[in-house]
């Protein structure tokens, strides 16, 4: 049987939308989110919620192989979303990525262009740690004077793709990384080093 | 504080869900890109362009139930369109609506920046009736466009310049264009360029809705915004001679207030809860209004 949505569709999606929209104005600071939903694995509940919050028919979902194996997963979220699901990872608004070790090169999803740099995609990347008290430094709109962030598992040259994304802007893609319970951001304008 | 009943048969605060998911996508990438202004598709409104349709949409789309929503015109909570907006969400939200600056968690604002310090976790949504900066130089959008993609602000300098060249100093008072992270230039809105340093290093996050113009854009937290100037002219805000006539404040954003048919005046604070709030405080000016607060 297809896995349930949001109980509150209204203030469920709200509340997922602003605890992503504080984890991108205030990149290293990690958010609360707690999504009562059990989407079929290995979809995560954050993930899911993010998606149900923000797809929809004009925001098509990529999904990763681990994600795109799964008919179940695909079928909750065209059900609950109404998006289109791309292979195309060049075309989609939000990239879904259960297997974050393992994302594809950030320059293979939608960068925009220089006169639109917003038609660009933000990557939810599904992680099992977050913190802000140590790891990379982040500079950039939104910290006041430096911030940390720690995440993992994420891919080995993660910091020399940040950096090339960063080095884009205003092009680039956004990140957000989701963790059990909670989340945290890092747009294409935050500096990140070690 | 409760301004109306509740309606039924509206969505949560009137704007439908795929709308608002639209506008919601549309504030992320403001919020990425610091200044750059994003499409979005406006809606109709059940108010006339010109009346803050672009924050309130921007506002409909993040506020929750929890939100504690604050509405100023020109600094004033009590003004016509200010009223009629707060009024609107709590009719169509069924939020908590105050006048006091550091009680709200939204504040939609027409032209000012409230005088009380923001704090982190608020928002600041901006009315915003032209939201590119260059469009009294070049009306062209697709060359606008080009200008912002390039970072090509030659334009404005020479504006300003030209101010400078014609009256002695730059004359620009109101909606003077800032650069934002170093990178975008950006219409604050016509806020007084008094409220210019208050959008630098912000706290707060600071939304601007067009809806006519169908532009959102966005300052993140504590960041820089820089008011465009020369090393030889810089950047001065407005000062004025005399405190609030009501409330004493010295260094506030006064208005003019005409009295009588004389042309007797008084200058008093546009921040009106500011001002009632001092007052309150027992801050008296010497306006000779003392009796103006009960």
């Amino acid at each position: 049987m297809l896995a349930r949505g949001f109980a509150d569709p209204v203030h469920d999606a709200q509340g997922v939308f602003r605890a992503v929209m504080e984890a991108l104005a205030r990149p290293g600071t990690v958010q609360p989110l707690a999504p009562r939903l059990e989407p079929p694995a290995p979809l995560t509940p954050e993930l899911a919620a993010i998606a149900l919050a923000l797809a929809d028919a004009d925001a098509p979902l990529w999904l990763d192989a681990g994600l795109a194996r799964s008919p179940a997963v695909a079928g909750f979220l065209r059900f609950h979303t109404g998006a289109r699901i791309t292979d195309n990872p060049d075309e989609a608004a939000f990239a879904l990525v259960s297997e974050a070790a393992a994302c594809p090169d950030f320059a293979t999803f939608a960068q925009g262009t220089p006169a639109y740099p917003d038609r660009s995609a933000t990557l939810v990347l599904a992680v099992s740690t977050l913190s802000d008290r140590d790891g990379w430094h982040l500079d950039g709109p939104g910290i006041r004077g430096s911030a940390r962030l720690a995440a993992s598992p994420l891919p080995a040259d993660s910091l020399d793709r940040l950096g090339r994304n960063h080095a884009g802007f205003p092009q680039g893609v956004d990140l957000i990384l989701a963790a059990p319970g909670r989340l945290a951001a890092l747009p294409r304008s935050t500096r990140v080093t070690t | 504080m409760s301004a109306a009943t509740p309606e039924t048969g509206y969505n949560f605060a009137y704007l439908d869900e795929g709308t608002k998911r639209m506008i919601r996508r549309a504030i992320l990438k403001a919020i990425a890109i610091p200044g750059y202004q994003v499409p979005f598709a406006s809606r109709e409104m059940p108010m006339p362009y010109g009346w803050g349709t672009g924050g309130v949409q921007v506002t409909a789309a993040i506020l929750g139930k929890r939100d504690v929503l604050k509405v100023i015109d020109q600094g004033s909570d009590d003004t016509t369109n200010a009223v009629s907006i707060r009024a609107f969400f709590a009719r169509t939200a069924d939020v908590a609506v105050t006048t006091r600056t550091r009680d709200a968690t939204v504040i939609q604002t027409r032209h000012r920046i409230p005088e009380a310090p923001l704090h982190e976790g608020q928002v600041l949504v901006y009315q915003v009736p032209i939201p590119e900066p260059l469009r009294f130089l070049e009306p062209r959008e697709t060359e606008t466009r080009q200008l912002h993609a390039l970072a090509e602000y030659g334009l404005m300098h020479v504006k300003l310049y030209e101010d400078i060249a014609r009256h002695g100093h730059i004359a620009t008072t109101y909606a003077y264009p800032v650069e934002v992270a170093g990178r975008y230039v950006m219409d604050p809105s016509p806020t007084p360029k008094f409220d210019n340093p208050k959008m630098d290093d912000c706290p707060a996050l600071q939304l601007f809705g067009a809806g006519r113009e169908k532009r959102i854009y966005a300052v993140p937290p504590h960041t820089r915004v820089r008011s465009l100037d020369f090393e030889d002219h810089p950047f001065r805000v407005q000062s004025f001679d005399t405190p609030c006539a009501l409330c004493g404040a010295e260094g506030v954003y006064l208005d003019e207030v005409l009295l009588d048919d004389a042309g007797k005046r008084m200058f008093v604070c546009s921040d009106t809860d500011h001002c009632e709030e001092r007052r309150a405080d027992g801050h008296v000016g010497t306006g000779g209004m003392e009796t103006a607060h009960v």
